[in-house]
């Protein structure tokens, strides 16, 4: 599943006084399998860019094409656009309401019409996707710990079996043993159930080491779509705006100043490990 | 969608009757509401609305906004009006068919009765729409000090007041935000009959609930945790005073108000 966004225009509480411009122009495209970073300060407008990919907002102007389709035209069923493209809110735990953690993961996918097995089937499944112990499950959701729900809210719309995943700020509130966890069921999933994965953070060391194409917004406006390597190596301007670098960008630099010579694209502690070792043991 | 809700919200531009003190407003709406059902001529209408289009006029608020308000009232009025017309006996029948006869007397009721109520409505929304929920409730509050003595607890009514008003845009984003979420699980709130749309409320009503309480006990700890006592002793930092233009919207509403009744 490809996503194709074209000058896509969204403006807050449009002809009054409280008018907004939250979104302007941005155009990218979002190939199939791809895992995709979106990166930007508060209100740079990525929220709001991604409840329109999922079709909870209408732009104001522009479109966005999955598959070839646009999803704002008429005739489109939206709640089959809301399956293929799984969204997963900021704190996502706040929307859990049933009795039992496997319940409440059988919600969506018993809104998708399907028979008694089928749900508990893909309830099964995504569960198991997202590394949740079955012993949880019959519990009430509000027993769990805040890592344990989130991963409970985002098996509730993996069991919707999306194509597309889009997570907004997963990792919000979690602690770093949680955040880990998180990000390497999340590069499983991409690996092994082909989704593609769209991961909306505002932490720079999250994004470098998780996704292979990276799209920048800034007060509304698209800054960079590249890879994270081609975008770090702009230090002063993402400073300027807001973001800063992984902290390994600065090591590097400072390093290089006195008189190692690094590759200046390295982007993760790992790599940066082994090249300096490297050089250390050059140097000797 | 839940955007769309006027009632009780707060427009923020600069005009004279923003800067009115909340007091003159709060009083002078009651005098307004009050004057509103003692009018029975036609001319009392009219010189009513006249009264309401100056006063719109000179807040700067744009009258769609007002009137975009309305809309949350619109079952109310057709249902007062309904029975009105269906219910009114009279002198006058104009059509009668079956058990049902509607007479002159009822249609001319059920207008009177919705103009009534289209300009209550607008009548106190401007107040609250040139008036930030702050000023009101440091308004109210003032109103209710001399009820102190008889045990009237001023402050903690206006207290309990600014928490709920502030409440109330937080708690609508929270809905749209859940909604949202459930939506983006194929939840669907627009089809089904009364009992599937009640049944589909479920997975809003529990996360809103159950954000509320947590909420309001978040409120309550940071609250104490800035050793809040109640009004005892408490000083403000805008303290509410009277201008010269207050006197004046005073002289000019009741003498408007008078008008009216008068007609």
């Amino acid at each position: 599943m490809s996503i194709e966004v074209k000058n896509l225009t969204h403006i807050y509480n449009m002809n009054t006084s409280f008018e907004k411009i939250a979104l302007e122009k941005v155009s990218v495209s979002i190939k199939k399998k791809e895992f995709v970073g979106i990166i930007g300060h508060t209100g740079s407008g990525k929220s709001t860019f991604i409840n329109m990919l999922n079709g909870l907002i209408e732009p104001s102007h522009g479109q966005i094409l999955v598959n070839g389709i646009d999803i704002h035209g008429e005739n489109v069923n939206k709640k089959e656009i809301r399956q293929k493209v799984g969204l997963v809110f900021q704190y996502p735990e706040y929307q859990l309401f049933e009795i039992s953690v496997f319940k409440d993961v059988c919600y969506g996918p018993s809104n998708l019409g399907l028979s008694q097995q089928e749900i508990e089937k893909r309830a099964t499944d995504a569960l198991n996707a997202v590394g949740l112990k079955q012993e949880l499950w019959e519990k009430s959701p509000f027993e769990l710990s805040g890592g344990q729900k989130r991963r409970v809210a985002i098996a509730g719309v993996l069991a919707m079996q999306p194509e597309i995943l889009i997570l907004d700020e997963p990792t919000a509130g979690l602690d770093p043993k949680g955040r880990d966890e998180l990000f390497s069921q999340l590069r499983h999933m991409h690996k092994e159930l082909g989704l593609t994965i769209i991961l909306v953070s505002h932490s720079m060391e999250d994004v470098a080491r998780n996704v292979e194409h990276l799209i920048v917004l800034h007060g509304g406006r698209l800054v960079y779509d590249a890879t994270p390597r081609e975008i770090y190596k702009n230090v002063e301007h993402l400073e300027k705006i807001g973001l800063a670098p992984p902290q390994i960008k600065y090591i590097i630099r400072d390093l290089n100043k006195r008189g190692f010579n690094l590759d200046e694209n390295i982007l993760t502690v790992e790599e940066a490990a082994t090249h300096i070792l490297k050089a250390i043991r050059e140097g000797q | 969608m839940l955007r769309d809700i006027t009632i009780g919200q707060y427009y923020p531009v600069d005009s004279k009757i923003h800067r009115l003190d909340p007091r003159t407003k709060i009083l002078l709406t009651m005098i307004y509401i009050f004057g509103l059902f003692m009018l029975d001529t036609f001319w009392g209408y009219g010189a009513v609305i006249l009264y309401l289009l100056m006063v719109i006029n000179e807040s700067k608020v744009p009258l769609r906004f007002m009137l975009k308000g309305l809309r949350g009232i619109v079952f109310i009025l057709f249902f007062t009006a309904a029975l009105n017309i269906f219910f009114t006996g009279g002198e006058i029948i104009l059509a009668q068919f079956w058990i049902i006869t509607i007479t002159l007397e009822g249609v001319i009721l059920a207008i009177e009765v919705g103009l009534r109520l289209i300009l209550l409505i607008i009548g106190s929304s401007i107040l609250t729409l040139t008036t930030s929920p702050i000023r009101l409730t440091d308004g109210i509050e003032s109103l209710l000090n001399p009820f102190k003595k008889i045990g009237v607890p001023a402050h903690e009514i206006a207290m309990m007041m600014s928490i709920a008003l502030r409440f109330i845009p937080i708690l609508l984003e929270e809905t749209d935000k859940i909604m949202k979420a459930q939506m983006a699980r194929g939840a669907d709130f627009e089809s089904g009959n009364v009992v599937q749309r009640a049944k589909a409320m479920v997975p809003i009503m529990v996360p809103l609930f159950i954000s509320a309480f947590r909420r309001a006990e978040d409120l309550a700890m940071a609250m104490e945790a800035r050793c809040y006592r109640g009004g005892e002793g408490r000083t403000r930092m805008n303290a509410l005073k009277y201008q010269a233009s207050d006197k004046i919207a005073f002289i000019i509403g009741i003498i408007f108000i008078g008008i009216c009744i008068i007609l």
